[in-house]
């Protein structure tokens, strides 16, 4: 039995064209061509960044507040801040929000309502952006306004907005987390005596987990890289927000703001800004990874 | 297989091909690109400019005023937009324009009860030293800021008119554009903000500055104390198609259409 692997020769009048290892090379350089491009992206914002967080002083730039660049003051702990409070506000609501529904749809729903639940969750992540932001300006803003109190544009109703948003990815990859979790697991569960929701939190959501750790990753990818409906309903003040009903600008929202007129060191401090939002989403990452690998290692059954 | 990699190279060789611009017109646009004040303007002025088929068509872009300098630096833009007097640096690369002269109006909701305020009044409140509209006399109701961001032509105007070298408070909600102030400043009884004159709409309140009301003629006499121009500029002599489109905007029926929209003309 001859094997797909073995490479077979096409005579071309006098070219030898092995048709295999031509489609390999076509593809593998695709696939580098499309990594290199993230790759000089990451060495161009790096390039143009680093020397002015080097030049300002990094104890300076990340931990000062006074951003006044045409001043040459370049502090952007306000928007540290900032993005970590929303995107916190943000995961508080889309992860408990979208792992109940993804627990509900898979271990609770009849498989009917199933197909219609999911289908229309995964409508939810195609809606842009600045949809979101407009209905948070002409609906959530002034709802909070009037009745929580504060000028309406705050950390509350952009983690509401960036909540919705991760809320779809979150149910979507936890779905299939949880539908990848082998029957025998829960069969076995239920023939030792446990009820549907002890079998569910003890059983399931334990095996699933690093599928979930994954959803969650990608939620807060989402959360912490949004911008345009961020700007829309954060109010953006380079105060450091001491409550949810406060203004707030995130880093995100720092860029998309200036980047437009910003020249010299004013346009470097905001590729630095960049740098920063990008160290911040590996050290996530980094940690969330990590922490689900501990767990995994010793409790895998 | 062959057949394979030929249909794929065709492919591509499409796609490359739909990537250029064919249309037989692509040498007949004018960028116009810049502040957002000047912005509805420029696009009324573009509309009835092209509506008399010169040749090419204008197109209007915000941004800032500032972009809209850098803009007419790089060449983006044949010619930008800027709602401030231009900083000496930059007055030395660029000819510039006036096209019309431009009130800057402080609104507030219309149910706040202030009419007036004196310009080193907007000053504290703007710096956030005045906390509490009762400060100046009006209800017991908190402050709230709305500010441009930086690179906005209206806020070196309000920067260089009313501040001066006073910080505006960092606690200000900052908004991109006039239209985003006056939709805040419109919903919000505790709400002031600076934007310009001629969009101001009904539904707000401008105040009188120093006793002067913002009205047309104040404006026009010199008495509304904040005034700026509004300016195109070019990098260097504007081209045939620049010429064109600024000696309308000069001319009488341009500047009859901007005094009717609320805009100080230049004649």
């Amino acid at each position: 039995m001859t094997t797909a692997s073995i490479p077979v020769p096409v005579e071309r009048g006098r070219l030898k064209v092995d048709a295999d290892r031509a489609v390999r090379a076509v593809l593998t350089a695709i696939a580098l061509s499309a990594l290199s491009g993230l790759l000089l992206i990451t060495l161009f914002i790096f390039k143009e960044g680093l020397p002015i967080v080097l030049r300002v002083g990094p104890a300076r730039f990340l931990l000062s507040s006074d951003w006044y660049p045409l001043e040459g003051h370049f502090g952007i702990l306000p928007m540290i801040a900032g993005s970590m409070a929303v995107t916190a506000g943000a995961m508080v609501i889309s992860i408990t929000l979208g792992l109940s529904c993804a627990i509900v749809l898979t271990q609770f729903c009849p498989p009917r309502l199933v197909a219609v639940i999911k289908p229309s969750i995964e409508l939810l992540a195609g809606i842009p952006s600045v949809v979101y932001g407009f209905m948070g300006v002409a609906i959530l803003v002034p709802l909070i306004r009037d009745h929580l109190g504060g000028p309406g544009l705050s950390v509350l109703a952009s983690s509401i907005v960036l909540g919705v948003m991760a809320l779809p990815t979150i149910t979507s990859v936890s779905v299939d987390a949880l539908q990848a979790v082998p029957r025998s697991y829960i069969e076995g569960s239920i023939a030792l005596g446990a009820t549907s929701w002890q079998t569910t939190h003890m059983v399931v959501l334990k095996a699933a987990r690093s599928g979930i750790l994954a959803a969650i990753i990608l939620g807060m990818g989402r959360a912490i890289g949004e911008t345009m409906a961020v700007i829309m309903v954060a109010g953006n003040t380079i105060e450091i927000p001491r409550s949810i009903l406060d203004p707030v600008r995130t880093l995100t929202s720092n860029i998309a703001l200036e980047m437009g007129y910003a020249a010299g060191d004013h346009r470097r401090a905001l590729f630095a800004t960049g740098v920063t939002l990008f160290l911040i989403i590996m050290i996530l990452n980094s940690l969330a990874l990590w922490f689900s690998r501990r767990r995994v290692g010793r409790g895998s059954a | 297989m062959m057949r394979t990699v030929l249909l794929t190279l065709a492919g591509i060789a499409l796609l490359v091909f739909l990537c250029f611009d064919w249309r037989s017109n692509r040498h007949g646009v004018l960028n116009v690109l810049g502040s957002t004040s000047i912005q509805p303007f420029a696009e009324m002025l573009a509309q009835e400019f092209n509506g008399r088929e010169p040749g090419f068509v204008v197109d209007v872009q915000g941004g800032g005023s500032t972009a809209g300098i850098q803009a007419a630096m790089n060449g983006v833009a044949e010619i930008g937009m800027c709602s401030r007097n231009l900083k000496q640096e930059e007055a030395a690369l660029f000819r510039q324009f006036e096209i019309a002269r431009d009130g800057l109006a402080i609104v507030v909701h219309r149910s706040n009860p202030i009419e007036s305020l004196t310009r080193s009044q907007v000053r504290a409140l703007f710096a956030g030293e005045i906390t509490n509209w009762k400060e100046v006399g009006g209800d017991n109701r908190e402050v709230r800021l709305i500010t441009r961001e930086e690179g906005s032509g209206t806020r070196e105007a309000f920067q260089k008119l009313v501040m001066g070298s006073t910080r505006i408070s960092r606690r200000a909600l900052t908004q991109e554009s006039n239209g985003a102030v006056s939709e805040l400043v419109k919903h919000d009884p505790c709400a002031v903000g600076y934007m310009s004159l001629g969009l101001v709409g009904a539904d707000l309140k401008a105040l009188a500055i120093d006793g002067v009301a913002p009205t047309m003629d104040a404006a026009k006499s010199g008495r509304y104390p904040l005034i700026r121009p509004f300016l195109f500029v070019t990098r260097s002599d504007p081209s045939e198609k620049a010429r064109a489109f600024i000696d309308f905007v000069l001319s009488a029926p341009a500047q009859d259409l901007l005094r009717r929209e609320g805009l100080i003309p230049i004649r």
